[in-house]
C-alpha cells in the first residue's frame, strides 16, 4: 500500500481550533486509511481532536499530512479541500 | 502536622462577594474524591473484560453527557448546551480511546490506571499552550475524565443532585453541568476556589437567591465535607468551623439581614426620592439578558450598564449582527419604557477575546482595550453598532462608549457611529436617529477634561473601579496593595465633583456604574456631589434606595460639604459610618 504526503497551508482564519478542528477529524473518521498530521516536530492522529488541537495550528501555519491506505488518495483529496477553505 | 491544621477553628478566608446573604451551615465538597487510583496489574485473560469495561464506561458516560445537555437545553437555552458537543468530541476521540487499549495491552495494569495516565498526557498538553481558548479545554477535558473515571469505578455520578439535606455546596468551580442537575431546594449557598461576580456560580447563586463567595483560592483544599461554616456573601468571606461565640455573633448578624431584607423589599414600588423630593435615577448593571428578572424584582428604574463582553468570550468566531440584535432587542423590550445603556466592547485588561489572538501584555489595564482597540477594528466595532441602532427602534437605547481618555478618541468613536448611521439610512432600515451617546468617564484625563467631552456626548457615567485604580496608580488585582483602593480617597472624591459639575454646566447629566455606587454611605455623599443617575448590581438597589429615601438631599449636600474638607479618605469612611448608622436606624423605625 503506498504512503502519500503533502504539505499544507492553513488558510483559515481561526486555524485548526475547536470547530475547525472537529470538522476536520470528522472528515479524518470518514476513511479507514492511516492518517498523520505533522507540524515541526509534532506528529499526531488526523483522528484525533485532541491531537488536532494540540497543534495549535494557527492561520498561516504549515502541516504535512501523511496517509496511508486503500482510501488514502481520496481522503486527501476531501482534506486538502477542507484546509484551503477560508471559512467553515 | 495535617491533622492540627484541619481541626483549627475559626479559619477566616476572603474571596469576592458574588452574591448577597448570610448562611450558616453544613458543607457538600463538590469534586472531593482524591484521584488516588491504585496501581493493580491485571493477568491476559482478564484484558479483554478490562477493555470491555473500558467500552461500557465510555457508554454510560456518554448517556450521561447526553441527558444533561438536554435538561440544560430545556433549562437555559441551546448557547448553554453548546459546551457538550465538545465534551462529546472529547468522548469519541480514537487517538485516547486506542491509547488507552493499546497501555493496556502492554502495560497490563487496570483500565482506572491506563486512563488516567493517558488523561493526564493530555491535560499536560493542554496547560503548554499558548491560546487561551484552548487552554480553558482543560476543564472540559477534566469534566469528561471524571466522569468515565466515576463510572469504571462504579461510583454513582457524585453531582448536587445526590445532596440529602441542606448543604452549602463547595467547589473548584462550578459549570452549567454541575448546577443542572441540582436539587435546588437543598443548597443554602455556593462557594468556589474561582470565579468572579461574572462568572457562572455568582448568576445562578443571585438567581436562586442564595449567598455566594468566589474567588477564595484555596477553599476546597481547607475545608472538608461535613465541616460547618458561615457564608457571609456581603463581606465577600467565609468562616471555617467557627466557634460558639462566632456563630452567636453571625446568627444575630443574619437575622438582622433578614430583618432588613424584608424592610427592602416593601421598598421594591417605591421611588428613589430623598425625603425633601429630589429624584434620582437608580439603575442596575447587567452582564446577561436573563438577569433582568432579578433588575424588575430589585425596583430599578432601568438598566444603566449593559455589559456586552460575554458575547465575545468562550467561543470560537466572532459574534454576528443578528446575535448582537436580538440580545438587544429582547432587553429593550423588557425594559420599555425605561432606558438601558449598553457599553460597547470593553475588553482587554482582566478580559481577553480568545479568538483575537491578542498578544500577552506586561500592563493589560493599561494596554490595548476597549475603545482604542475598537477603533483600531472598525470592522468588528460597526457590526456592534448597527445592532444597537437597529434594536434602538424597540425600546430606549443608550450606547456608551468605555474608556474614552480624550476628545479625539471622542470624535473618532462618533464618527463611527456616524458612518454607521449613514449605511442604515442608505439601506432604508429604521433607527432612532436620536440615540442618547454616553462618554465612560474612567481615565483620569477623561475626567480632568470632562468639560471639553461633555459637548460631544449626551450623558456621562462615571466608571469608578477603573478611576480609581488608575488615579490612585494602584492595580486592583495586586492584593499587597489593595489596602490603597481607597473609594473615599479626597482625590477621588474630588475628581467626581469636577465631573458632575463638567456635566451639569454643559446640561448633560451624570451617572455613575462603578461599585461605589451601589455602597449606601459612598451613595449619600455622591448625592450630595449631584449625581443623577446610580448604576449597581440589582441586589444593591433596595440598600441603595433606602439611603436616599432616608436622607434630604440638603442634609446630603451638607455631608459631602464637610467630607470634602477632610484630609485622608480614613477620615472620610469612619465619618460617614458614623453618620450613616443613624440614617439606617431611621428607616427601619
Amino acid at each position: 500500500m503506498s504512503k502519500i504526503k503533502k504539505k499544507l497551508v492553513i488558510k483559515n482564519k481561526q486555524g485548526l481550533h475547536a470547530r475547525p478542528a472537529s470538522l476536520f477529524v470528522q472528515i479524518a473518521n470518514k476513511y479507514v486509511s492511516n492518517i498523520k498530521v505533522k507540524k515541526g516536530k509534532q506528529k499526531v492522529s488526523g483522528k484525533s481532536i485532541m491531537g488536532i488541537l494540540t497543534l495549535e495550528a494557527n492561520k498561516g501555519s504549515e502541516i504535512i499530512i501523511e496517509i496511508e491506505g486503500e482510501d488514502a488518495h481520496e481522503a486527501l483529496e476531501d482534506l486538502k479541500k477542507f484546509v484551503s477553505k477560508s471559512k467553515c | 502536622m495535617k491533622k492540627k491544621e484541619s481541626v483549627r477553628k475559626n479559619v477566616k478566608l476572603k474571596g469576592i462577594p458574588a452574591a448577597s446573604g448570610i448562611v450558616i451551615g453544613k458543607v457538600f465538597l463538590l469534586d472531593s474524591e482524591e484521584v488516588n487510583i491504585p496501581k493493580k496489574r491485571v493477568s491476559e485473560k482478564d484484558l479483554s473484560s478490562e477493555v470491555a469495561r473500558f467500552e461500557r464506561a465510555l457508554l454510560h458516560t456518554r448517556e450521561e453527557i447526553l441527558n444533561i445537555q438536554k435538561n440544560i437545553r430545556n433549562e437555559l437555552g441551546n448557547g448553554h448546551a453548546e459546551i457538550f458537543n465538545a465534551h462529546l468530541l472529547f468522548l469519541e476521540d480514537r487517538s485516547l480511546i486506542e491509547e488507552v487499549i493499546s497501555g493496556l495491552k502492554k502495560e497490563k495494569l487496570t483500565v482506572e490506571y491506563i486512563f488516567y495516565g493517558v488523561l493526564k498526557k493530555y491535560i499536560r498538553a493542554f496547560s503548554k499552550m499558548q491560546d487561551t481558548y484552548l487552554k480553558e479545554r482543560i476543564s472540559d477535558i477534566n469534566d469528561v475524565g471524571k466522569r468515565i473515571l466515576r463510572h469504571l469505578f462504579g461510583r454513582k455520578p457524585r453531582g448536587i443532585h445526590t445532596i440529602p439535606e441542606k448543604r452549602i455546596i463547595v467547589a473548584y468551580d462550578l459549570s452549567p453541568s454541575d448546577t443542572a442537575s441540582l436539587n435546588k431546594n437543598n443548597v443554602l449557598a455556593f462557594v468556589t476556589d474561582i470565579g468572579s461576580v461574572t462568572s457562572h456560580t455568582a448568576i445562578m447563586a443571585k438567581s436562586l437567591e442564595i449567598p455566594a463567595v468566589v474567588g477564595l483560592e484555596v477553599v476546597t483544599r481547607i475545608i472538608k465535607d461535613d465541616d460547618m461554616i458561615i457564608v457571609d456573601g456581603i463581606k465577600g468571606e467565609i468562616i471555617v468551623r467557627p466557634d460558639q461565640k462566632t456563630l452567636r455573633k453571625y446568627e444575630t448578624y443574619r437575622s438582622k439581614f433578614e430583618e432588613a431584607g424584608k424592610n427592602l423589599g416593601k421598598l421594591k414600588d417605591l421611588p428613589a426620592q430623598t425625603k425633601d423630593g429630589h429624584k434620582i435615577i437608580l439603575s442596575a448593571n447587567i452582564e446577561f439578558p436573563d438577569e433582568i428578572q432579578s433588575v424588575l424584582s430589585h425596583g430599578a428604574d432601568g438598566i444603566g450598564l449593559y455589559r456586552t463582553e460575554y458575547f465575545y468570550m468562550n467561543r470560537e468566531g466572532l459574534p454576528s449582527e443578528e446575535e448582537h440584535y436580538s440580545a438587544y432587542k429582547n432587553v429593550a423590550l423588557q425594559m420599555v419604557p425605561n432606558s438601558v445603556i449598553i457599553r460597547t466592547l470593553d475588553l482587554g485588561g482582566d478580559k481577553y477575546l480568545s479568538q483575537l489572538q491578542i498578544p500577552h501584555e506586561m500592563n493589560p489595564f493599561m494596554g490595548w482595550r476597549a475603545i482604542r482597540f475598537c477603533l483600531a477594528r472598525p470592522d468588528i466595532f460597526k457590526v456592534q453598532l448597527r445592532a444597537i441602532l437597529r434594536a434602538s427602534v424597540h425600546g430606549n437605547l443608550k450606547v456608551m462608549y468605555p474608556m474614552i481618555s480624550g476628545i479625539k478618541e471622542l470624535r473618532q468613536a462618533n464618527d463611527i457611529l456616524e458612518e454607521v448611521k449613514q449605511d442604515l439610512k442608505k439601506e432604508d432600515i429604521p433607527f432612532n436617529e436620536d440615540i442618547e451617546v454616553g462618554a465612560m468617564i474612567e481615565v483620569p484625563s477623561a475626567a480632568l477634561t470632562a468639560e471639553t467631552l461633555a459637548k460631544e456626548v449626551d450623558f456621562f457615567s462615571i466608571g469608578t473601579n477603573d478611576l480609581i485604580q488608575y488615579t490612585l496608580a494602584i492595580d486592583r488585582v495586586n492584593e499587597k496593595i489593595a489596602y490603597l483602593y481607597e473609594p473615599t480617597h479626597p482625590g477621588i472624591l474630588k475628581l467626581i465633583k469636577s465631573v458632575i459639575d463638567a456635566g451639569h454646566k454643559n446640561n448633560i447629566w451624570v451617572g455613575m456604574c462603578g461599585e461605589m455606587a451601589g455602597e449606601p454611605l459612598l451613595a449619600v455623599i455622591l448625592l450630595g456631589l449631584g449625581l443623577d443617575e446610580f448604576s449597581t448590581s440589582p441586589i444593591n438597589i433596595p440598600e441603595v434606595k433606602n439611603a436616599m429615601r432616608s436622607v434630604t438631599f440638603q442634609q446630603s449636600k451638607k455631608i459631602t460639604d464637610k467630607v470634602l474638607q477632610m484630609e485622608t479618605g480614613e477620615d472620610i469612611a469612619g465619618f460617614l459610618d458614623k453618620e450613616f448608622k443613624d440614617v439606617i436606624k431611621k428607616f427601619q423605625g
